[in-house]
Parts: structure tokens; sequence; C-alpha cells
């Protein structure tokens, strides 16, 4: 019961899971930061996380999408999470300009590039995960986010304007690539970063 | 096969009556003659700024150790790890719009989800209250095993120096702590109820804050609570209540418990009048107040001593105050309580420790150094509510003792939070696309 956190680092191999995660995250003391993080919202010390354990953070609780935003971390049909998918999810967040150390040619798009970080926010939208927003999906979310503040007929009508504006091929369904084209102004890589502070 | 015992025999009998000769004078001189007369030696501020010396000097040893080895030490930070802005809702989503579509305060924008998606990912890497129903992480090693998270760059040296203060821990500094404890109890004990005084009663306390090895800095004694009136004070430990009542006189509040807590609860209530409530009775929050109120009334009553925040935080803020006590309506005496965790933990964990660990926990770590403020007198103002009230006096205690001030509910160690806060949020959404439509 006074099991040491320096305990699970020898245990779990750490420094295996270092190497393997700084093909993700960059910084080692990053690495070590959100290890400490996954452990202690690991309550049942099984190494993996559990819906329930992300609820239990309290302003994430609170955040309208906040199931939607856990959701993200889970893989379809899984339950539990373990470290790797942890940083892989949150690796999402990490500021572009961090990419700059890390010039390997054969890792492909790293995962915090603008395009990846519109598809974390695509899929937050796209509840059957079939890569397209119906109309359906869209007044679904705003529900999320609005609670009982607004009437149907109120959101229906914002989210028709919504898709009219982003529909370029008349599916009445926002595809990725319109989705994309909707955004193109916005400052995705600011917006979607998260900053370590050390 | 005797005449080989005869000798062990005697020189064990030696040995033994030789070492409780010594402990009992250590016990009695360092312990118990200090608290009767209220004295003190100046030797527990030696040691503890000795202590200091070494742990700078640990410290040091491990950041070397790591270098060699071209690794990095694992450095907690306690101020946050991760860059957050203070913006609200409302600024952040229309500032957004602003630089996306170039039209601020339009209806809907699909580009929100941007800022609940952060603010939801930042909450799972770093949030504001779960850390504090843990204990706080320290930046330099203090040689108890419990706080260390560089295990592997230990040297030869300071597995030495580590292996000495086991030693003294539980060699000396335990069995002392525990025997003084043993004394406390016997004192307050049934025996001694009719002679029991004012005077009396400190000394208890005070052995039992001299038992601990516990450095105590009283601040702005002038503000002491005076009768008829309510002290609150931040709540960490149930050391707490023998660092309060080790200067002053106070009737408890709480609970009846059971087990160990029970009878010392038990023990208490012979001393002075405090007021236990039964579990059932605790529900009813009329019941209590009123009998809060009876007590307070009464000016040769002693300060009635209550945590509003109901559960143990880890001393690195203070989180909501329950208004309950806040209503009766009487002047409020805050105290601030900032333990040094350099020390030893005093923060109790209960969902990970029980009472007898802690205990051992307490009393086996090298000491418990404090500080405690008495800030001025406070009331209610006109017009002001009892939250109001009650938020104004935990901004106080939270300033001056350097903690942070959480609105959020110490209750959240177990429970979880509620729906309208949700709610809220959802709420201040609503109004940010309503009000786009109206322009």
């Amino acid at each position: 019961r006074w099991r040491l956190f320096s305990d699970l680092l020898y245990k779990h191999n750490f420094s295996e899971i270092i190497q393997r995660a700084s093909k993700i995250f960059v910084s080692h003391s990053q690495i070590t930061r959100l290890y400490s993080r996954f452990h202690s919202l690991d309550k049942g010390e099984n190494g993996a996380l559990s819906r329930e354990d992300f609820q239990r953070i309290p302003e994430l609780a609170i955040n309208p999408l906040g199931d939607r935003i856990i959701n993200a971390f889970f893989p379809e049909g899984e339950d539990q999470v373990n470290f790797r998918g942890f940083m892989r999810t949150l690796a999402h967040f990490r500021p572009v300009e961090d990419n700059e150390k890390n010039k390997d040619p054969s890792a492909g798009e790293p995962l915090n590039s603008r395009n990846n970080k519109l598809l974390f926010a695509f899929r937050l939208y796209d509840l059957d995960r079939d890569d397209k927003i119906s109309r359906d999906e869209l007044l679904q979310v705003l529900r999320m986010m609005v609670g009982v503040n607004i009437s149907d007929e109120q959101l229906g009508s914002i989210a028709d304007r919504t898709i009219q504006e982003a529909d370029t091929n008349g599916d009445m369904c926002i595809s990725f690539s319109e989705f994309i084209k909707v955004l193109e102004k916005v400052d995705v890589e600011q917006k979607m970063s998260i900053r370590f502070l050390h | 096969m005797e005449s080989y015992l005869f000798p062990f025999d005697n020189l064990l009998c030696m040995l033994l009556g030789i070492s409780f000769t010594v402990w009992f004078t250590l016990l009695l001189v360092f312990i118990i003659v200090p608290a009767v007369f209220g004295v003190s030696f100046g030797i527990r501020r030696l040691y503890m700024n000795t202590l200091l010396k070494i742990f700078e000097w640990a410290t040091l040893r491990m950041e070397r150790g790591a270098k060699e080895k071209n690794q990095q030490l694992y450095k907690p930070y306690s101020n946050g790890i991760i860059a957050k802005e203070p913006a609200s809702l409302e600024q952040e989503i229309q500032e957004m719009r602003r630089s996306g579509s170039g039209l601020g305060g339009a209806e809907f924008d699909m580009s929100d989800i941007f800022y609940f998606c952060r603010r939801g990912v930042e909450s799972i890497v770093d949030d504001e209250v779960t850390k504090r129903f843990t204990a706080e992480e320290l930046e330099s090693w203090n040689l108890l095993t419990r706080s260390n998270y560089n295990f592997h760059h230990i040297s030869t040296r300071l597995t030495v120096l580590w292996g000495l203060g086991v030693l003294i821990r539980y060699g000396i500094l335990l069995p002392l702590r525990y025997s003084g404890g043993v004394v406390t109890v016997l004192c307050f004990s049934g025996r001694m109820k009719s002679f029991l005084s004012e005077k009396v009663h400190l000394m208890c306390y005070r052995i039992c804050v001299r038992a601990l090895t516990a450095i105590i800095t009283y601040h702005d004694s002038e503000n002491k609570p005076k009768n008829g009136g309510i002290c609150v004070a931040n709540h960490t430990s149930p050391i707490d209540v023998i660092i309060l009542a080790s200067d002053g006189c106070y009737a408890m509040v709480g609970q009846v418990h059971g087990g160990l807590m029970g009878v010392i609860q038990r023990a208490m209530v012979k001393a002075c009048p405090h007021i236990w409530f039964e579990r059932s009775e605790v529900k009813d929050r009329h019941l209590v107040a009123k009998r809060l109120s009876d007590h307070v009334a009464d000016k040769s009553k002693l300060p009635i001593l209550i945590f509003p925040e109901g559960t143990c935080i880890n001393n690195t803020s203070v989180m909501m105050f329950k208004k309950g006590s806040f209503e009766i309506g009487c002047t409020v005496y805050p105290v601030a309580i900032k333990y040094d965790p350099r020390f030893g933990e005093a923060f109790w964990n209960s969902s990970k420790f029980g009472m007898v660990n802690y205990l051992l926990h307490m009393m086996s770590s090298w000491a418990i150094v404090c500080s405690v403020w008495y800030l001025p007198p406070m009331s209610r103002e006109e017009g002001e509510d009892a939250v109001q009230f009650a938020n104004r006096v935990k901004a106080a205690i939270a300033r001056k003792g350097g903690l942070a001030d959480l609105l959020w509910d110490g209750g959240l160690k177990r429970e979880k939070v509620k729906e309208v806060f949700k709610e809220e949020q959802q709420k201040l959404y609503s109004k940010v696309l309503v009000g786009g439509e109206e322009d």
C-alpha cells in the first residue's frame, strides 16, 4: 500500500516506455509528467483508465462536451485505455512548434498537425463515426452544449443554417473536407494546443 | 546449561535496565517537564535547521547522480504543469470567431467546439481539484521513502544516511512519541476529572505537541479567539485540533465516532463541555444551528472550533467553506494553519490510509512544523449573506497562509460534482448563441 511511484516506474519498464513514447511526445520530462498523471487517475492501479476514472475529474465532468472528449480516448468498442493510448490522444494537442525538434521523415504526418487537430474536432461531432456530420448528429452535439436553454425549433434552425453554409456537395451532411473548408481561417494550431510550462 | 545463561541473563537485564532508564529520562526531561511549565529549550529549532541542511545536501547528491547517468530528475511542480488561459467562455469564443470568419457575435460557429475541447483536455492533463486530495509533492527529498520519486538515483552515501534516518525515526522518535501519547491519554482519563482546569487541559495538549515533535509558530496572538465566538480554520489533519488546542481552550464540534477516535472523544468530554452530535442529528441542520447558537450565546462558554471545509485537504489550497457556521451571526475568528511539508506530510488521505496507519506515518516522520496565524475577528456585514461571508473569510485565510483559494467543494473527494455546475456552463454558452441573434 505504500507503493512508490518510482516502484511503478521500474516495474513497468519505464525506460522502454520512454523510448517508444518519445516518438509520440519528444520531451522526457513531459512523458514522465503524463505518466505521473496517468498513474494518479488510475484509481484501480491496473495500468489502464476507464471512463469512470475520467469522470472523476470535476472540471471535465462539468464540461458540456465532457463525455464526447472522454470517448475520444477509447478506440471503437473498448472500455480501457492504456498509457500509450492516453499519450497518443493527448499528442494531438502538442503545439505545432514542437515538431521542429523531431525531424524524422519516415514518421509520417505527426499527430499534432493542423489536419489531425481538425480531425479530432470533427470526430467530436461525428457521433457514429461514419465520416460525415448529419443534421441529427449536429443537433445532438448542439443540445449537449446548450442544455435546456434553447428551444428545439431555434436549435433546429441553427443546425440547418450551419449545414447550408458548409455543405458544398448537396448531401445535407458535412464531410471532413467541407469541415476543413469552413474552418480554413481559424487558428486551429493555437486553439487546439496545450503548452507545458517546463 | 545454567552457567551459560547466567552471564547473558545479567547482561541482558543490565542493558534493558539502562535503556529503560535513559528512555524514561528523555521522556521526562524533553517532553513532560517543559510541557508542564510551558518552557522551551530551543532544541527543536536546532533539530529543524540541521534537518533542512541535510535534505538540501541529499537533493544535490541526487542531482549529481542523475547528471552522471545523463538522465533527468523527476521534479514535481505544484504550480501546475501546463499554461492555462484565464479568459472566460464568452471572451474566448468571441475572440475565436472574430479571428476566423471576421464576424464577431455570429450565431453559431463550428469552431466553438475547440473551446470546450481544449478546456476538457487541459483538465485531463492537470486539474485544480483532484490534486488537492493527495499529499503534496516535494521539490527536494526529505529522506523518507514515502516521498521519493527518484529512487534509482541514490548513491551509497545517501542510502547510508537514509538507513540512519530510518533507525532514528523508528528506533528513537517513534517509541518516544508513542509513550508521550500514552501519557496524554492517561492524563485525560477519569482520574483527573475533578482537578481539570484550563491549565491542566493546556498541559495535556502541550505534552502531545512535544511528543509529536511539533514545532509550531503562533503569529498575531492578540487575535486569539475569545468566548462567545466561533473559530474557523482550514483543515489538513486531525492534528490541527491538537495544534490549536495547545494554545487556547476550545469547545469542539463533531460527530460521535467509534473506535479509537470515540475513546479520545469521550475522554475529552470529561474535561470541557464539547458539542458532539449523533450521526442522525447531523443531517438536521436546524438542530445543529440551534445548539451552536445556544452555546455561542452563553458568554462563559469556550469558543467553538469548526473546520468549515468538512474534510481534510492537502494544505496547498482552501476549498469551499460550508455556510452553516456562518449563518449563526456571531463573531468569527479565522485561523490559518500552514504545515511545512519538508519534515513530514501532515495531510491525512483518509481514502488511502486509516487512522492507525496515519498515526504511524506521523510518529515516524522527522517533525511536524507549522505556522498558525490568528486573523482579526470578522462579522457578517450589512447586505452580505452567509455564502458571501464564508467566501470572504476563506479568502482572508487563503491569503494569510499562502494557499490557493478555490471555489470547489472539498466533498468532491468522495462525491461526484453536482449537475448544476454543468448546467451553468451550458447556460453561459447559450447566452453567447442567443445574444448573437439579437444583433
